[in-house]
């Protein structure tokens, strides 16, 4: 027996392939908003990763460091160094900003972390090319995302940071680049003011008659020396010493420290249920929208298509063609239209990927349950095509 | 008679009921032999269309009864229809010719023919090889792989012909099938029709307005207010005539 669908779809060809590329980019734009959702869960699970923490030691009732701002002293490391399990830990700042060389004006996170040989929490954990930071001072390892290279002059706030390495993959739970430096100019670059509030500020402590007492010498410079200094930082990261539950290691640094501490675990819940959970109710949203109107637009073709027939299906009808038959033909086509529709739009999803500012992750997964639900779709779709098949009469074809 | 191709007794069929009911046919009585070709001819709105429905199973007459090949297919007395699958009755039964030719454009000529035997559960190769022997019997053999946009009118009529006749039914009816054609083409159509039938011992009814085939026909039925009248064809002793000088 020949195919129906198959030899009608290769008669219109044209026209099957032209609605079947219109139909595909709407199914591309569809694993697009997939992939974005995926991009965004995968991004926070590299920060998380890369980070090289078993523990993140935030602010008291605050979900930081990434969710909420959290602030700490930069001194609470030494007692969380004291606790058992704990085998290192790292203090960081994070600022999402504007950093700038010549020509390029980029939106980073920029990080301040104290220590730089790899395997420190909050270190990149490898280089693409060139070293880590050794001096105290205004260098950087930036995120080749940011577009910036070995040997290039970065600004950050006021000061100039010389590019010496670069790493991959180093990116924010918001898809921001991230560029790394040291602890104390993030500290800075957090705090500063610029030099007209620094002289206001003094002229206001100076004014104030209980900061500067006539009676005792060194106390405004005392005072104005604490305000103008930054010692806090947003987190400090805890690596979990071998055989030690990290659970436990964050148990114990709640109980005694008074301090919040998050697992791996926990983090993870924060960052994908918390924070781009809006994030993904939106996307979610959308998708729900594009299969409505991917499932009209396909029924509507298909209807189209079967009202152009129905002469040929009065006559296949008259002349002792099942309504199976006739039904199985425009269910195959609407599949198959769906199937067209589907490479179409994987290529095109496939293609235009890499060309998004954020990531964008498609994932074998989520293709193959697009495919699966394109084909429902399209069943579903030729529902309607299949009714007004079955109700033209034969008799019509014999005419008055 | 039961060796019959086609008989019909007592057939009525009522439209729609009450005030607005219509009675298309009013007790019509009718029988072709096998081979036969007749003619069915009647004024507009006389129910010619209407009786090729009921014996085509696409319409189901409101009582009487109809055989076809001997074997009843529709009595009235008996329940109605005598198969459950009216589907396999015009596809095994029945061949059907219309005004247009009505092939399906998107199968290429031979395809279109081969779809009812495929229809009817013959392999491929099978369905293929008669359709290619009706083809070379009405002369298109040589457009078999072509499709059906690329054939003339006169052509596509003809492997409509070659598609009635596919499954080898008892019985084709034929609906106005040489009006668009000019006389010449029309006669020819006729004179296939003829040969097919009597090659295949078909009985073929042909419903017609056109004057120019009427002296084709040995036996007319005539139809008139929803009765048939049988009488033979006065015209056929000079076509004959003409044919053969
Ligand atoms: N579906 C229908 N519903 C109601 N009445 C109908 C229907 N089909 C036909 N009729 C009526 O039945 C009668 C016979 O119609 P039919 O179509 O059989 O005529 P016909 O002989 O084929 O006419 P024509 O030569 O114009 O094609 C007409 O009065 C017509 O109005
Ligand atoms: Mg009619």
């Amino acid at each position: 027996m020949i195919s129906l669908a198959g030899r009608d779809i290769l008669h219109s060809w044209g026209k099957y392939v032209f609605t079947g590329i219109g139909l595909g980019l709407l199914i591309g734009v569809t694993l697009s908003m997939a992939g974005i959702y995926r991009g965004m869960v995968e991004d926070a699970r590299a920060l998380l990763n890369n980070s090289g923490a078993d523990i993140w030691v935030v602010q008291r009732d605050t979900l930081g460091p990434y969710a909420e701002p959290s602030s700490l002293h930069d001194d609470v490391y030494r007692i969380l160094q004291g606790l058992p399990g704990v085998a290192a830990t790292g203090n960081v700042t994070y600022l999402t900003m504007q950093a700038r060389r010549a020509g390029l004006d980029e939106r980073v996170m920029v990080v301040g972390i104290d220590g730089f040989n790899s395997g420190h929490p909050g270190a990149p954990a490898y280089l693409l090319a060139g070293r880590g930071i050794t001096r105290a001072h205004y260098e950087a390892v930036a995120d080749i995302k940011t577009g910036f290279s070995l040997g290039d002059h970065v600004t950050i706030r006021r000061h100039e940071y010389l590019v010496v390495g670069l790493t991959q993959r180093m990116v924010s739970s918001g898809g921001d680049p991230m560029i790394f430096i040291p602890l104390k100019d993030a500290q800075e670059a957090q705090f500063l003011k610029d030099n007209d509030a620094i002289l206001n500020d003094r002229a206001r402590s100076a004014a104030n008659p209980s900061l500067n007492r006539p009676g005792v010498p060194g106390l405004l410079d005392a005072i104005i020396a604490s305000q103008s200094a930054n010692h806090n930082v947003n987190a400090v990261l805890v690596k979990v010493a071998d055989g030690w539950d990290s659970e436990v290691v964050a148990q114990d640094i709640r109980r005694w420290k008074r301090l919040q501490a998050y697992t791996r675990v926990q983090m993870e819940e924060i960052l994908i249920a918390k924070l781009i959970a809006t994030s993904a109710k939106q996307i979610g949203m959308f998708l729900v929208i594009l299969a409505i109107v991917s499932a009209a637009i396909v029924s509507f073709i298909i209807y189209t298509m079967t009202l152009g027939k129905i002469r040929e299906i009065a006559v296949l009808k008259l002349i002792g063609t099942r309504n199976r038959t006739i039904a199985g033909m425009i269910l195959q086509e609407s599949l198959g239209l769906g199937l067209v529709g589907f490479i179409v739009g994987k290529g095109a999803a496939t293609l235009w990927a890499p060309y998004f500012p954020k990531f964008v992750l498609l994932e074998s997964g989520d293709t193959l349950r697009g495919f699966v639900a394109v084909m429902l779709i399209c069943a579903l779709a030729s529902i309607v095509a299949i009714r007004a098949a079955l109700r033209v009469d034969p008799a019509t074809a014999i005419g008055g | 008679m039961s060796d019959d191709a086609i008989r019909i007794e007592g057939l009525t069929k009522r439209y729609g009921s009450g005030d607005t009911a219509v009675d298309a046919l009013k007790g019509v009585d009718m029988s072709v032999a096998p081979g036969e070709v007749v003619g069915l001819i009647g004024p507009s709105g006389s129910g010619k269309s209407t009786l090729l429905k009921c014996l085509g199973a696409v319409i189901e007459p409101t009582s009487g009864r109809m055989a076809i090949g001997g074997e009843t297919i529709y009595d009235s007395a008996e329940g109605g229809w005598q198969s459950r699958d009216l589907h396999a009755l015009r596809r095994d039964r029945i061949g059907f010719v219309f005004q247009a030719p009505y092939l399906i454009p998107f199968l290429d000529v031979v395809d279109n023919i081969a779809l009812l035997p495929m229809l009817a559960g013959k392999s491929d190769a099978q369905a293929r090889l008669r359709a290619q022997d009706l083809l070379l019997a009405l002369d298109v053999a040589h457009r078999a792989k072509a499709s059906v946009a690329q054939l003339s009118g006169g052509e596509q009529q003809r492997v409509a012909i070659a598609r009635a006749l596919a499954n080898q039914p008892p019985v084709i009816l034929a609906d106005e099938p040489t009006a668009p054609l000019d006389s010449e083409r029309a006669l020819n159509v006729m004179r296939i029709l003829e040969q097919m039938a009597s090659q295949y011992r078909t009985a073929i009814i042909v419903v017609t307005h056109d004057e120019k085939i009427i002296p084709t026909f040995r036996r007319i039925y005539h139809i008139r207010d929803g009765k048939t009248y049988a009488e033979q064809g006065e015209g056929r002793k000079i076509y004959d005539k003409r044919e053969n000088k």
